[in-house]
């Protein structure tokens, strides 16, 4: 069975299927709400099928399909996954629903369109974690801003125009400078071997000067820098996410950023070992300007929303730290707290917007004292805020634990400056809480809030028991991705040795970053 | 079937028929009599589209000027894709125009005819021929509501530059024929290849001469200044058939004069057509930016979209593989951007009315609430030609900077992704328009006919296929160059 393809394929089908549905006046509105949610639900089923049927002790890909499709290029539908790419594929059908869910109290007008878009996101975002060929690679990356686009463009809050069009043009234009590079892999690959290709597998078999390496690393790690996105290229976010309605900020958080980590870790270093050595200390450095700045301007923030959105740029500064150390440990927990961050990022999101759905604000000064007045919610909060702390045995902990692991034997003095990134998480995660949740009730309006719904349950308590799951038992998580971690991580510091080797000239550039 | 040597001019026989034919039909029509006119348009169309699919591979020849060899024969096909298009889209417009059914049918059909000409010509004054009996055509076609000041003033315009580019365009064949005393491409390029020295000023100088000829016609910066004033002048119908089958037959023959005759002075002219290029590109999507009228900002798209096929051109020049592939990237190109140019200028037209062109950028607001098909068909035109996946002008585009980079050329591979992201901003501009805006005037739109909506949808399907399963269609665009550089 394809089962790649088939999970890709299926929120396609459900967006078609609803293309069908006719909904002009909004009356079969719950009708395609139904339809996308299951649509959803069953490519969630079928991740999970295949994190049931894959082999954890395989660093290869695995449920390979290959298809020719532009054979002139040697371009094919070239899908598969790894260890990594399985977690992503999970996380990403993991919460979709769950946006899902949220959109069906916050998003009234158009739905059958919203749904639309939804399932098509996902759809592309499958894509991008399952490509193992560049084109292919970049044909999902691209598509997945148009749906983007739309949700925050047309249910975003006041300023959502300005978002959406600096959300796409400040992706497409890392984007393009990548698929330059793109194009001139393929033709390298073809003046060395007399066929073009655009596999990554066949690609990565090329051995590349410093020069182009150079280059080619650059325009790479600009795309993804772009999307994860890395001090100084981090404006487009906080924007994005404050104005994107709830489910989009979900999806934007939880998914789409780790499409930037996913990349460097897929692309950028396993393809340019020698570049990537030499850039990894400026890596490392503006992720720990990332990791300071974001949580020194989210401690600021008035606006709930905008505050998990900057640390956001906090906590993915982490992970691109953890990436820049180039050591198993380092990746490992690299790629563990995507998926922590997803979670936990996307379960605040959540919640804030069930604030905002029933304040119609997000002004913290506005909350106060809702502990009483909503104790289920306080709770859950609670606990999703001490994960994104990072409290052990909750999902934030494992992840930074061993990137900084992985840090401090690649320069300590990273760590050092990171660390003080947990205490003012601490700090600004756990001042949210006081301010909205403690006190006495200021605002007469909180008076009479309700409590969590049931609908609202069903999307968080999947996240709760995902965050405990995920401190409770890491390694259900760390194993499977270990041997790809492992593979990849040997094939930089392989790269570099032959080259030490056998090129004394480059050897500076290697000797520099360690 | 008749001698061979009339093989290769069928399809424009076909398509001259058509034109008297309606000709003819107008001639017997009473004064409001309704008659498909159209009608005879799309079966003389259809009749040169299946004689080019006949000649296919049979590298037929007539009169030892008209080729009907397989570049040619992909050029003929694209423009009978427009011009059925058109005819699909100019039904409901006409009538409710009321423009001259008769003379508006045969004028197109009449452009059509010079157009195939000019793609499959081999001689440089064949080439001038057609390029006339196009040009004709087009110019009463822009002026053809005679009550429009604007209409008249663009076709004034078009007319005046274009005789202006004309007299260039034979200044730079008589400097040919000086030098090799034939207007025949295949003497002019064997003259070239043995005894034109780079610093032979009369070869420079014909060289240069037919550069701007044709740089007028396919609206290359600095060249293109009468492109936006003509295209807002005229019917939006109309325009989408300047934008878009007279730049495909004039790139079809630039090409050929520049990639077969004047192939041997190519390291003169590629510097030259990189500037150009370049300048297209970036002229084209910068003060595309700022414009408010949807058809002035697509007429500056199409010069972007001129520099994107002359960075094709640039590419196409360099040595063989990567010749091979520039050269089919922009036939290639040419279709998918044709397509997508017809339909997006097909909407503009079906959204008119006889009073108001309703072409203003805030006319489309609100249109994803009003027209939901319409607007949904014309967001797929646009992230066509913005060159988003999974959209042909996507796999357009990546086949010409394909050919770029392979050539070498970074830099101007580079000029080229980074305007089409800034063109991508006025593109979504528009989208912004139609789905993220209320409409704040109480002035409806009319309901889109359903002919054109059929040609809108026939078209995004192409749009897809051709994005999402281009190999067939670039084989053949790669089988067609075989055949003749």
């Amino acid at each position: 069975m394809p089962l790649l393809s088939l999970i890709v394929a299926l929120p396609v089908a459900g967006a078609l299927l609803l293309l069908l549905v006719g909904n002009a006046d909004g009356r079969r509105d719950g009708f395609v709400r139904w339809i996308a949610m299951a649509a959803s639900l069953a490519v969630f089923a079928l991740t999970v099928l295949l994190w049931a049927r894959f082999d954890p002790s395989s660093a290869d890909y695995q449920f390979v399909e290959r298809h020719a499709w532009i054979p002139a290029f040697g371009i094919d539908y070239h899908v598969g996954v790894d260890g990594i790419s399985l977690m992503l594929v999970l996380l990403t059908g993991f919460l979709t629903p769950i946006a899902l869910l949220s959109s069906w109290g916050s998003v009234a007008k158009q739905v059958k369109a919203f749904s639309i878009f939804m399932l098509v996101l996902e759809a592309a975002m499958l894509g991008v974690f399952v490509s193992v060929d560049l084109f292919l690679f970049y044909v999902f990356w691209d598509a997945m801003l148009i749906p983007m686009y739309f949700l925050i463009g047309i249910w975003g809050y006041d300023r959502r125009i300005y978002a959406a069009i600096k959300f796409m043009l400040y992706t497409m234009a890392g984007s393009v400078l990548m698929l330059v590079a793109i194009l001139g892999l393929a033709w390298i690959h073809s003046e060395a071997t007399g066929s073009y290709s655009f596999d990554l597998e066949k690609i990565q078999m090329l051995t590349l000067a410093p020069r182009t390496q150079f280059w080619f690393f650059l325009a790479f790690a600009l795309a993804f820098a772009i999307k994860v996105p890395l001090f100084p290229f981090h404006t487009w976010l906080p924007d994005a996410h404050v104005q994107a309605p709830t489910a989009g900020s979900v999806i934007l958080a939880g998914v789409l950023l780790k499409m930037g980590t996913y990349g460097l870790v897929r692309f950028a270093f396993p393809l340019f070992p020698e570049a990537a050595t030499y850039f990894a200390p400026l890596l490392a450095l503006l992720a720990v300007v990332g990791i300071v700045y974001g949580a020194l301007v989210a401690m600021v923030q008035p606006d709930m929303k905008k505050l998990v959105a900057y640390s956001s740029v906090s906590h993915l500064g982490f992970v691109v730290l953890g990436i820049a150390a180039m050591n198993v440990n380092g990746w490992s927990g690299a790629v563990y707290q995507m998926l922590a961050h997803g979670v936990s990022t996307g379960g605040l999101f959540l919640m804030v917007g069930m604030l905002s759905d029933r304040r119609h604000t997000r002004l913290i000064s506005e909350f106060g004292g809702l502990k009483g007045v909503m104790p289920r919610l306080t709770a859950v909060f609670l606990l999703i805020t001490l994960s994104s702390i990072g409290l052990p045995g909750l999902n934030g902990f494992i992840g930074e634990f061993l990137i900084m692991l992985g840090a401090f034997r690649y320069d300590p003095r990273f760590v050092v400056v990171a660390g003080t990134g947990v205490i003012l998480s601490a700090v600004y995660m756990l001042w949210l809480f006081q301010r909205v949740f403690y006190g006495p009730v200021t605002n007469p309006k909180n008076e009479k809030l309700p409590d969590l719904l049931p609908r609202e349950w069903c999307a968080l308590v999947p996240i709760v028991a995902m965050a405990i799951l995920m401190g409770v038992l890491p390694n259900l998580f760390i194993r499977p991705t270990a041997p790809a971690v492992t593979k990849l991580v040997d094939r930089i510091h392989a790269v570099q040795g032959m080259h030490v080797e056998a090129k004394p000239a480059v050897a500076p550039i290697a000797r520099q970053g360690n | 079937m008749l001698t061979s040597s009339f093989d290769a001019v069928v399809p424009m026989i076909c398509v001259a028929l058509a034109a008297l034919a309606v000709m003819a039909a107008e001639a017997f029509r009473g004064k409001n009599e309704k008659m498909p006119i159209g009608g005879l348009g799309i079966v003389g169309l259809v009749g040169a589209g299946i004689a080019a699919v006949l000649l296919w591979n049979r590298r037929s020849e007539s009169f030892g000027v008209i080729a009907g060899d397989n570049f040619g024969l992909f050029i003929t096909l694209v423009l009978v894709i427009v011009g059925i298009l058109r005819m699909l889209f100019s039904g409901p417009v006409v009538e409710r125009d009321g423009l001259p059914a008769g003379e508006y049918y045969a004028l197109t059909l009449f452009a059509i005819v010079g157009m195939i000409m000019m793609a499959t010509a081999t001689d440089l004054l064949v080439i001038f021929v057609a390029l006339e009996v196009l040009s004709l055509a087009v110019y009463t076609l822009t002026g053809i509501r005679r009550d429009s000041m604007a209409g008249t003033e663009a076709a004034f315009k078009y007319f005046l530059l274009g005789a202006f580019s004309s007299a260039f365009f034979l200044y730079g064949i008589a400097f040919a024929y000086g030098l090799s005393a034939s207007t025949r491409l295949d003497v002019v390029g064997r003259y070239f290849a043995e005894s034109a020295t780079p610093d032979n000023p009369l070869a420079l100088l014909a060289v240069g001469l037919l550069l701007v000829g044709f740089a007028f016609k396919i609206s290359a910066v600095p060249f293109h200044q009468w492109t936006p004033d003509a295209y807002e002048g005229a019917p939006a119908v109309v325009t989408g058939f300047m934008s878009t089958g007279v730049k495909a037959a004039a790139f079809a023959a630039f090409a050929r004069v520049f990639l077969s005759a004047l192939y041997p002075m190519n390291t003169e002219w590629t510097p030259i057509v990189w500037l150009v290029a370049a300048a297209t590109m970036i002229v084209g999507t910068v003060v595309g930016v700022v414009q408010t009228n949807l058809k002035r900002m697509l007429a500056y798209s199409s010069i972007a979209h001129a520099g994107y096929l002359l960075l094709g051109l640039v590419a196409a020049g360099a040595n063989q593989d990567v010749g091979q592939i520039a050269k089919s990237a922009i036939l290639f190109y040419l279709l998918t951007y044709a397509i997508t140019n017809v339909a997006a200028f097909g909407v503009i037209a079906m959204l008119g009315s006889k009073a108001r062109a309703n072409d203003e950028l805030r006319d489309y607001a609100g249109l994803g609430k009003t027209h939901p098909a319409l607007a949904a068909l014309m967001t797929v035109c646009l992230l066509s030609l913005a060159g988003i996946p999974p959209t042909a002008g996507f796999i357009g585009k990546w086949y010409i900077f394909t050919a770029a980079v392979g050539a070498g050329y970074y830099g101007l591979a580079i000029i080229g992704v980074l305007t089409s992201v800034v063109s991508v901003f006025f593109y979504t501009r528009i989208i912004v328009m139609m789905y993220m805006t209320e409409r704040s005037e109480t002035g409806a739109l009319a309901p889109a006919p359903v002919v054109g909506m059929v040609a809108l949808a026939i078209s995004v399907v192409a749009i897809f296929y051709l994005g999402i399963l281009p190999a067939q269609v670039m084989n053949l665009a790669a089988a067609s160059i075989g055949t003749i550089f």
